[in-house]
C-alpha cells in the first residue's frame, strides 16, 4: 500500500513538472510584448526540424532563435524588423507563410489554377455527355431510314 | 478521340516527372540569402588565445575557406581529415568558428581530429552563427578577396566537394582583383 503511494505521488509530481515547464517564463513589460512574441515564434520556422517552428520547437538553434527574437521586442523592434532580420540571415524559408513575389506566384496562385482546370474540365465533360445521350446516326443510315419509312408509308397506303 | 484518350497518362507522366526531380532533392539544404552579399561583420575571441581577436576583416584581400564547427558536431569528424588535408595541400587559409561550444572540449577534439584552421574564432554562445545563417553545422563558407560570401556548402564537406566545387572556384576567384 505505501508502494502504491509513493508511485501516485510520483506520477503527480510529473504532472507539476511539465506543468511548469509549459508556462513562458520570459519576463515581458506588458502584455502586448507578449502576444507579438507568442505570435513571431509561431511565425519562424525552425531550420532544424523544418516542419516545426520556433515555438514548437525544442532544437538549440529554436531556443537561440526565441531568445533572440524576445531580445529584440525588449530592444523595442517591430515585427517588421524582426522578420526582416531572420530573412536577411535564413532567408524567406525561415517564414512559415512565403511571401508572394515573383518566385512565389506559382505556389500561391497554382492551387486555384488547379481548381480552376478543373471546373473547366468538369463542364466540358458535363456538356460532351449531354450531347452524347442523343442517338448518332451517320447520313447514310438517315438515308437509308428516310427510303424505309417512305417504303413502309407506301405500303400501308396501297 | 485516340488523342484525347492520352491525355489522362500525359498529365500521369508529368506528374512524375515532377515528383522524381522532387525527391531528389534535399529540403535540409536551405539556399543561403548570404551569397553574393559581404560577409557578417564580426570579431570573436580565438580558441587558443582568449585575449586575441579574430575577425571578419582578418579575411580582407584573401580567398577563405571559413568552417563552422563544433567538437558535439558528429558529421565534422568525418569532415575533419578531409578539411586539414585541403589545408595541408593548398595555400587557401581556413579560418574556424567554433559554434556552440566549450574551450577545453573544442581544443581537445582537434588535437584528436585535426586542426586545418589559421585560428578559430569562439562563438559560445553562436550569436555569431546566427548573423551567419548557420542552422546545421558544419557548413563552410567561400569568401572572395573583396569579402564576399561566394558560395555555402551546407554538411561535411567531401572530396567530391573540394575537387568539383571549391578548387575550380577558388581558382576563379583567386583572378580577381
Amino acid at each position: 500500500m505505501p508502494l502504491l503511494r509513493v508511485a501516485l505521488a510520483a506520477l503527480l509530481l510529473c504532472f507539476t513538472l511539465t506543468a511548469q515547464s509549459a508556462i513562458n517564463t520570459l519576463p515581458f513589460q506588458n502584455n502586448a510584448q507578449e502576444k507579438r512574441y507568442d505570435h513571431l515564434i509561431e511565425e519562424l520556422r525552425c531550420l532544424v526540424c523544418q516542419n516545426q517552428n520556433l515555438a514548437d520547437s525544442n532544437a538549440d538553434l529554436a531556443k537561440d532563435l526565441r531568445t533572440q527574437v524576445y531580445n529584440m521586442i525588449m530592444q523595442g523592434k517591430s515585427d517588421q524588423e524582426i522578420l526582416d532580420y531572420m530573412v536577411d540571415r535564413y532567408g524567406d524559408f525561415v517564414l512559415y507563410r512565403p511571401p508572394v513575389k515573383s518566385t512565389t506566384y506559382l505556389l500561391w496562385a497554382g492551387p486555384f489554377l488547379l481548381l480552376l482546370l478543373a471546373f473547366i474540365t468538369t463542364i466540358l465533360f458535363i456538356r460532351n455527355r449531354a450531347k452524347g445521350t442523343e442517338p448518332s446516326m451517320s447520313e447514310h443510315d438517315q438515308a437509308r431510314l428516310q427510303k424505309l419509312l417512305q417504303k413502309n408509308n407506301k405500303d400501308s397506303n396501297s | 478521340m485516340k488523342a484525347r484518350a492520352l491525355i489522362p497518362f500525359a498529365v500521369f507522366a508529368v506528374l512524375v516527372v515532377l515528383l522524381a526531380v522532387g525527391l531528389t532533392r534535399d529540403p535540409k539544404l536551405v539556399p543561403s540569402p548570404l551569397i553574393n552579399k559581404p560577409a557578417p561583420m564580426f570579431s570573436l575571441p580565438t580558441i587558443d588565445h582568449p585575449d586575441q581577436q579574430i575577425g571578419t576583416t582578418d579575411f580582407k584581400g584573401k580567398v577563405v575557406l571559413f568552417n563552422v564547427w563544433a567538437s558535439w558536431c558528429v558529421a565534422c569528424r568525418e569532415e575533419q581529415p578531409i578539411l586539414t588535408q585541403f589545408a595541408r595541400e593548398h595555400s587557401t587559409p581556413v579560418y574556424g568558428l567554433n559554434y556552440k561550444d566549450q574551450r577545453d572540449e573544442a581544443k581537445r577534439w582537434l588535437n584528436y581530429f585535426g586542426n586545418p584552421y589559421i585560428a578559430s574564432a569562439f562563438d559560445e554562445k553562436g550569436r555569431v552563427g546566427i548573423d551567419w545563417g548557420v542552422y546545421g553545422v558544419p557548413e563552410t563558407f567561400l569568401i572572395d578577396k573583396k569579402g564576399i560570401i561566394r558560395h555555402k556548402v551546407i554538411g561535411p564537406i567531401t572530396p567530391d566537394i573540394i575537387a568539383n566545387t571549391l578548387l575550380p572556384m577558388i581558382e576563379k576567384l583567386e583572378k580577381e582583383s
